[in-house]
C-alpha cells in the first residue's frame, strides 16, 4: 500500500470510531469532557511510560483510559457537591491534570522522545511509519490495525448496549427505575471515549480528537432528530471530512490534521446554512413568510372591522391607514401589492376595499385565530 | 528566595507579568464562573490561535500587539460563531464551543505548516503561544500585558453595576433598560482581552484555568460579589507569583503548569475549608444543626424530667439544660433554642 493511501484509511478510521461515540456524547451535553479527556490523558501517557520504560508499549493506552475514566470521575464528584456547576468542574481538573502531566515530562522524562507538539497537534504523516511486522513480513501501518480494532470494540458496544446507552442518555431517571445502572453504562462509555481518545491521538493529535468526537454528530443533529438516523449520518459526515480533508491537505501540502478540523467546522457551518428544517436560510424565509403573512392579517383585519361603516372613508384611505396602523409607505407598498396580487383586494377611489375572495378568506382566518385561542 | 526577588531582573519582569495577568484573570473570572461561561475561555483561547499565525504571515516579524490584534480579532469572530449557532439551532451551548474551538486551532495549525514551508520567514516563538513560556517574556511585553491589565480592571470598575446586573438576572436587567447585547459584548470583550494576555506566558490550553479557578475558589468564601471579586484577584495573583518563583527555582518547570497548578491547589483547599460554602465547614454545620433540631424536639415534645437519662446528659452538656435543686429546669440558651425554632416554624 502507498503511504497516501495507508494515512487516508488510518483518517477515515479514526474519523468514524470519534463520530460515532461523539452522537452520544453530544446528547449526553458533555462535548466539553471530550476536550477535557484528550488533554488529560496526556498524564495518564506519562504515568503509563513510568510503569513499562517504552513509550511505544500498548500498555499505556490503559493508563490513558485509566486517566479518562479518573477525569470524569473527579468532575462528578466536584458536580456533586452541588457548590460547583459541572462546566467549572471541568475547567478546573483539566488543566490541573494536564499541568501534573507536563510537570512529570519536564522533570522526569524530558530526553524521553515524548514530544509534546505531536501530542497535542498530531501529525497524521508520520502515521504509516510505525509498521506492524509480523513474522518478518510487513502488514502495513500500525495504525491501521489498531484503528480497525477500535472501530469494532465502539460498534460492538454500541450495538450491544444500544438500549441501555439510549435510556441512559436522554432519561437517567428512568433508567434508574427500569433496574439499569445508568451510572455504570456511563463510566464503561467514557472507558471507551479514553480508550478512542488515545489510541486516535496517537495518530492525529488531541485537537482533531475533539473536533471529529464532536463536529460530526452535531452536524448530523442538524438534520435529523432520529437517533440511529444520527448514528448513520455523523458515520457519512465522518467519513468525507476525513476524505476531504486529507485531500486538500495533500494538494497543498499542509497540517492533516488540522485541514480536517477546519473542514469540519466548515461542513457544519454550512449545513448551518442550508439545512432544510432549522437552517439559517430557512429559518429566516420562514420568519419573512410569517411577517408577511402577520401583516397581512393585520391589513384584511382592519378593512373586515371598518368595512361600510362610516368611517370607511376615514379608515381605508392610502393616505390614513399608514398612520392607524404605524406603518411606513414602504412596508405599506410592499403588502398592498401583495394582496392585491393575491386578490384580496383591490383599490376603488383611493380607498382600499375587500374583494368576495379575500372577504371569505379574512373571515375563515379570523375563526382559525379565534379557534386557537 | 529574596535574594532571587531582589536581585534578578528577568524575574522580576517575568514576576510583575504573571502577577498582573492573575490580577486581570482572577477579577474577571468570578464573572465568568458566576455566568457559567467557564469553558468559554478555553473555546476562545484556542480559536486566537489562527489570528496569531495569521498576522504573523502577513507582517513577518514578532509584533506582540500586532500578533494579540489578530488574536483578538479571531476571538470576536469565534464568538460571534457561537452566537450564531445558538441562535439558529439547538445544538447545545458546549458542543458548539468544542467544534469552534477545535476547527479554529485546526486552522491555526494549518496556516503554521505554511509559515514552516516559507523559507524566508521561521516561526521561532510562535510555538510558545501554545504552551507558554513566561521566562521568554521581554520588558516590552510586561508593559502590554500591564496595560492590557489595568483596562481590564478599569473596565469592571467602570461598568461594575452592568456586569453585575448581567451575570446574576440578564432579563432584569433588559427590563430596566441596559442593553444586554451590549453588556454581553462588553463581557466578552473582556474575556478575549485576558486570554489573549495570558497567551504568551501560561499558553492557550491553560490560560482557560485562570478563568475559572480563581472564581471558583472565592465563592467558597463570601456570599458578596465585592468581596469574592478581590479575592479572585488575590488568588490570581498569589498563583502567578509563586508559579514564577517555583519555576525561577527549578528551570525546567513549565510556567503556565505550575501556575496552574498552585491555583489549583488554592482551589482544592478552599472547596473543602472555604467559610461559606466549603464542604468540612459545610458538614460541621450540618452536625449543629442536627443537634440542635433533636435538642428541640425533646425540648418542645415532652416534659422536660420525664425524658430518658441519655437525652437529659446530651440536653446538658450542651448547656440547654442544668441541675438546680436536683432538678432539671431550662437555662437561658434553651429558651432561645426553644424560640428560635418556634418562630422559624411560623
Amino acid at each position: 500500500m502507498n503511504p497516501g493511501l495507508e494515512v487516508q484509511i488510518i483518517a477515515i478510521l479514526v474519523s468514524l470510531c470519534c463520530s460515532l461515540l461523539g452522537v452520544f456524547l453530544v446528547l449526553k451535553k458533555q462535548a466539553m469532557l471530550s476536550d477535557a479527556i484528550s488533554h488529560t490523558i496526556l498524564l495518564g501517557i506519562v504515568l503509563g511510560f513510568f510503569v513499562v520504560h517504552n513509550i511505544n508499549s500498548f500498555l499505556l493506552i490503559f493508563g490513558a483510559a485509566l486517566v479518562g475514566i479518573l477525569t470524569v470521575f473527579l468532575t462528578d464528584a466536584l458536580t456533586k457537591t452541588r457548590i460547583i456547576s459541572s462546566d467549572s468542574a471541568i475547567g478546573i481538573i483539566s488543566p490541573l491534570l494536564f499541568s501534573i502531566g507536563l510537570v512529570l515530562i519536564s522533570q522526569f522524562a524530558s530526553n524521553v522522545h515524548l514530544d509534546m507538539d505531536s501530542v497535542l497537534l498530531g501529525e497524521l504523516a508520520f502515521a504509516p511509519f510505525d509498521r506492524l511486522v509480523l513474522f518478518g513480513i510487513d502488514f502495513g501501518a500500525k495504525s491501521i490495525y489498531v484503528m480497525l480494532l477500535i472501530l469494532i470494540l465502539n460498534i460492538t458496544f454500541i450495538i450491544i448496549f444500544y438500549k441501555e446507552l439510549k435510556l441512559s442518555t436522554f432519561d437517567q431517571s428512568l433508567a434508574v427505575i427500569l433496574g439499569f445502572s445508568p451510572i455504570l453504562i456511563n463510566y464503561l462509555f467514557m472507558g471507551l471515549v479514553s480508550i478512542t481518545a488515545v489510541s486516535a491521538f496517537n495518530a492525529v493529535g488531541s485537537i482533531l480528537v475533539i473536533s471529529l468526537m464532536v463536529g460530526p454528530p452535531i452536524t448530523a443533529y442538524l438534520i435529523t432528530e432520529d437517533l440511529k438516523k444520527m448514528l448513520i449520518i455523523a458515520g457519512g459526515i465522518g467519513i468525507v471530512n476525513a476524505v476531504v480533508g486529507f485531500q486538500v491537505a495533500s494538494l497543498f501540502d499542509i497540517s492533516i490534521a488540522g485541514t480536517i478540523s477546519t473542514v469540519t467546522g466548515v461542513v457544519f457551518l454550512m449545513t448551518l446554512l442550508v439545512s432544510p428544517k432549522h437552517g439559517v436560510i430557512m429559518t429566516l424565509i420562514n420568519r419573512a413568510k410569517q411577517k408577511r403573512i402577520y401583516i397581512l392579517h393585520a391589513l384584511l383585519f382592519h378593512l373586515y372591522n371598518h368595512e361600510d361603516t362610516q368611517i370607511e372613508s376615514e379608515e381605508a384611505s392610502l393616505k390614513t391607514i399608514c398612520e392607524h396602523l404605524n406603518w411606513t409607505n414602504k412596508q405599506l407598498d410592499k403588502i398592498l401589492n401583495y394582496a392585491q396580487k393575491n386578490g384580496y383586494v383591490i383599490m376603488k377611489d383611493g380607498l382600499i376595499k375587500l374583494t368576495e375572495c379575500g372577504r371569505r378568506y379574512t373571515i375563515q382566518e379570523y375563526q382559525s385565530l379565534i379557534e386557537s385561542i | 528566595m529574596l535574594e532571587l526577588i531582589f536581585s534578578d531582573y528577568t524575574f522580576r519582569i517575568v514576576a510583575l507579568g504573571t502577577i498582573l495577568l492573575g490580577i486581570a484573570s482572577g477579577l474577571l473570572s468570578s464573572f465568568v464562573t458566576l455566568n457559567k461561561q467557564a469553558l468559554v475561555g478555553d473555546a476562545l483561547s484556542h480559536a486566537a490561535l489562527p489570528g496569531i499565525v495569521l498576522v504573523f504571515m502577513i507582517i513577518k516579524v514578532k509584533n506582540l500587539e500586532l500578533l494579540l490584534l489578530g488574536a483578538l480579532f479571531f476571538g470576536l469572530i469565534a464568538i460571534g460563531l457561537t452566537n450564531i449557532i445558538k441562535k439558529y439551532s439547538k445544538v447545545k451551548f458546549d458542543s458548539s464551543l468544542a467544534l469552534v474551538l477545535s476547527s479554529f486551532f485546526g486552522f491555526g495549525l494549518v496556516l503554521m505548516t505554511i509559515i514552516q514551508k516559507t523559507p524566508t520567514a521561521s516561526q521561532a516563538g510562535l510555538n510558545n503561544f501554545i504552551f507558554g513560556q513566561a521566562s521568554t517574556m521581554l520588558p516590552h511585553d510586561v508593559y502590554l500585558m500591564l496595560s492590557i491589565s489595568i483596562l481590564v480592571i478599569l473596565l469592571i470598575i467602570l461598568f461594575w453595576k452592568e456586569l453585575k446586573i448581567f451575570v446574576f438576572n440578564p432579563e432584569f436587567s433588559q427590563a430596566l433598560g441596559f442593553n444586554n447585547k451590549y453588556i454581553s459584548l462588553l463581557f466578552s470583550g473582556l474575556i478575549v482581552l485576558t486570554v489573549i494576555i495570558g497567551l504568551e506566558s501560561v499558553g492557550v490550553i491553560l490560560i482557560s484555568s485562570l478563568l475559572v479557578s480563581p472564581g471558583v475558589s472565592a465563592r467558597q468564601w463570601t456570599n458578596r460579589l465585592s468581596i469574592m471579586v478581590v479575592l479572585s484577584g488575590l488568588f490570581g495573583a498569589i498563583s502567578g507569583f509563586f508559579g514564577t518563583i517555583i519555576s525561577a527555582i527549578s528551570p525546567k518547570m513549565p510556567t503556565g503548569a505550575i501556575i496552574v497548578i498552585v491555583l489549583s491547589v488554592i482551589t482544592i483547599l478552599s472547596i473543602l475549608f472555604g467559610s461559606k460554602r466549603g464542604i468540612i465547614w459545610r458538614q460541621i454545620k450540618n452536625k449543629i444543626n442536627n443537634h440542635k433540631i433533636i435538642a428541640y424536639q425533646w425540648l418542645n415534645n415532652s416534659e422536660i424530667n420525664s425524658l430518658p437519662i441519655e437525652a437529659l446528659q446530651f440536653l446538658t452538656k450542651k448547656n440547654y439544660l442544668a441541675i438546680q435543686n436536683n432538678e432539671y429546669v431550662l437555662t437561658n440558651e434553651g429558651r432561645k433554642l426553644i424560640d428560635y425554632y418556634k418562630e422559624a416554624q411560623e
